[in-house]
């Protein structure tokens, strides 16, 4: 730290009290005091004992991440949560519970569209955003929108099924 | 990560100030900034985000032109109605970029500012010119099958990764930055740069400046537009090459033609002169291949990348059917026209 950078009241000193915060995750409102350098994914996993949003590459490359910021997927890894001050987030634990799934929950089970599960709260929030952004109408489009989800186990055919087969149910695409 | 100083000034007089300190850097979206703080490729001493300052909107110009907000993310500008029906060209490019969660977060004033995905750039363990002016090339005798064949330098041949970029080139745009001084305004082809012998400078902003917005005015080029962009897997990845294209056409002649191709250089690469030569004429596969070849003219590989040159010339002249045809290149089919 450069004596440039000094601090002032404009800025938070990286040896400070943190910065204060407030997120709404999954209806719950948190008021933090957070290091700048803490991502919105190792906030859930590591502070907020949230663990069903998964670390693959921690670099915006495989969507295991991928929460609903505001309505909006995007990658959490690549999220500081300090720059989300006031943010709702979704996380996959808010999308449905083990009584009630969501309809994508259902759905995935219905297609088998998992193998290790790892990717799958990933798949599950980004095609939850695909659907509330609604420029998907055919396979060929929601393949295309999922390709920020990377599957290593190969479920993409019955993934797409699935999203496709939900799609349906709420009158967003003839099914194929 | 390093450790660092975080401010979140609300107004953009504050903000150019807290750039203009030594070691500040900006974030908005983090898509690009975070991952190279993770790599150590940027550490920065002061974080400054900018999300709370007042650059969040889409308005419209005269004459039917748009002022694309700094902070507007990419998807937002790419499904805005006025720009998917006025720019279709730069609707595509950001949509034939990254992921849609990327696209979520990513603003438009991070996408001109992003770093390049040169594999040295990101390793801290090689030389790199633009990371540690002095300390080399890693790229340049190294592994380099997605860098410059154009414009390149002794020191660096890295790529602008955008798409976006290569759209905002091909339609004339402009970039309002404000500063320290106050506001200027930059045109789109003097906003990237060459990497001459200052690599580490991507592109003409001055410390302490700050992107405001980027301006278009009206194109009308009908159905007379593509952007063709080719990679190594049909989606969620950098161009190797691309191409953006609009024409005006009068019936059989082109009235005016303008191209820029990402994928081949430090910044998206236009030459008005080959563009000139469309200019008149009616639309003939023989002209195309003269066009690519006065683009393309001084283009070398390094190895990996030869094929970039070969493969651009017949990017363009297939793009350039397209454009002519009235039939865009569409996202979600990836045959090609």
């Amino acid at each position: 730290m450069t004596t440039d950078t000094m601090v002032d009241d404009r800025v938070h000193a990286p040896d400070g009290d943190g910065v204060p915060v407030t997120l709404t995750i999954n209806g719950e409102r948190h008021a933090l005091h957070l290091d700048p350098w803490v991502t919105l994914l190792d906030l859930l996993r590591e502070r907020l004992e949230l663990p069903g949003t998964k670390k693959g590459c921690d670099h915006g490359q495989c969507g295991a991440c991928t929460v609903l910021i505001d309505g909006k997927r995007m990658n959490s890894c690549l999220v500081l949560a300090v720059t989300r001050d006031g943010a709702e987030v979704t996380t996959i634990e808010g999308l449905g519970t083990p009584d009630h799934l969501h309809p994508l929950q259902q759905a995935f089970i219905d297609h088998d569209a998992f193998q290790c599960g790892y990717c799958t709260p990933g798949q599950i929030c980004s095609a939850a955003g695909l659907i509330g952004e609604g420029k998907a109408t055919s396979r060929e489009e929601i393949r295309e929108l999922m390709s920020g989800n990377i599957c290593r186990c190969g479920a993409y055919t019955n993934i797409a099924d699935a999203i496709e087969d939900v799609m349906a149910q709420q009158g967003k695409a003839a099914h194929a | 990560m390093n450790r660092f100083a975080y401010a979140r000034p609300a107004t953009i007089a504050d903000a150019a100030q807290l750039l203009a300190r030594p070691g500040a850097k900006a974030i908005a979206g983090g898509t690009n900034i975070v991952d190279l703080m993770k790599e150590g490729a940027e550490t920065p001493d002061l974080l400054v985000d900018l999300r709370r300052l007042p650059l969040h909107d889409i308005r419209e110009t005269d004459g039917g032109g748009l002022s694309l907000g700094a902070l507007v993310p990419n998807a937002d500008t790419a499904y805005d109605e006025r720009v998917s029906e006025r720019f279709p060209l730069l609707a595509h490019a950001i949509l034939a970029g990254a992921s849609a969660q990327l696209r979520n977060a990513a603003t438009n004033g991070g996408n001109l500012n992003q770093r390049t995905r040169c594999y040295y750039f990101y390793d801290t363990a090689t030389p790199c010119n633009k990371r540690a002016p002095g300390s080399g090339c890693g790229a340049i005798g190294g592994v380099n099958r997605i860098h410059a064949v154009l414009g390149t330098s002794e020191q660096c041949i890295a790529t602008h990764p955008s798409d976006m970029c290569v759209a905002l080139a091909a339609l004339d745009a402009r970039v309002k930055v404000h500063g320290p001084d106050g506001e200027r305004v930059i045109d789109f082809g003097d906003y990237h740069r060459l990497p001459g012998d200052d690599p580490s400078k991507d592109n003409t902003l001055a410390a302490g400046e700050i992107v405001t917005a980027i301006d278009l005015d009206a194109f009308d080029c009908g159905h007379n537009w593509t952007y063709l962009k080719l990679r190594d897997r049909l989606s969620y990845a950098f161009a190797l090459v691309s191409v953006a294209i609009a024409l005006r056409i009068d019936g059989d002649t082109i009235v005016e033609a303008r191209i820029a191709l990402g994928g081949v250089a430090h910044k998206p690469w236009r030459v008005v002169e080959a563009e000139a030569l469309l200019a008149g004429k009616a639309p003939d596969d023989a002209l195309f291949a003269t066009v690519a070849d006065r683009i393309l003219a001084g283009a070398r590989g390094h190895g990996d990348n030869d094929f970039k040159v070969e493969l651009a010339r017949r990017v363009i002249v297939r793009a350039l059917g397209q454009a002519v045809a009235g039939t865009p290149q569409t996202i979600a089919d990836k045959r090609i026209a």
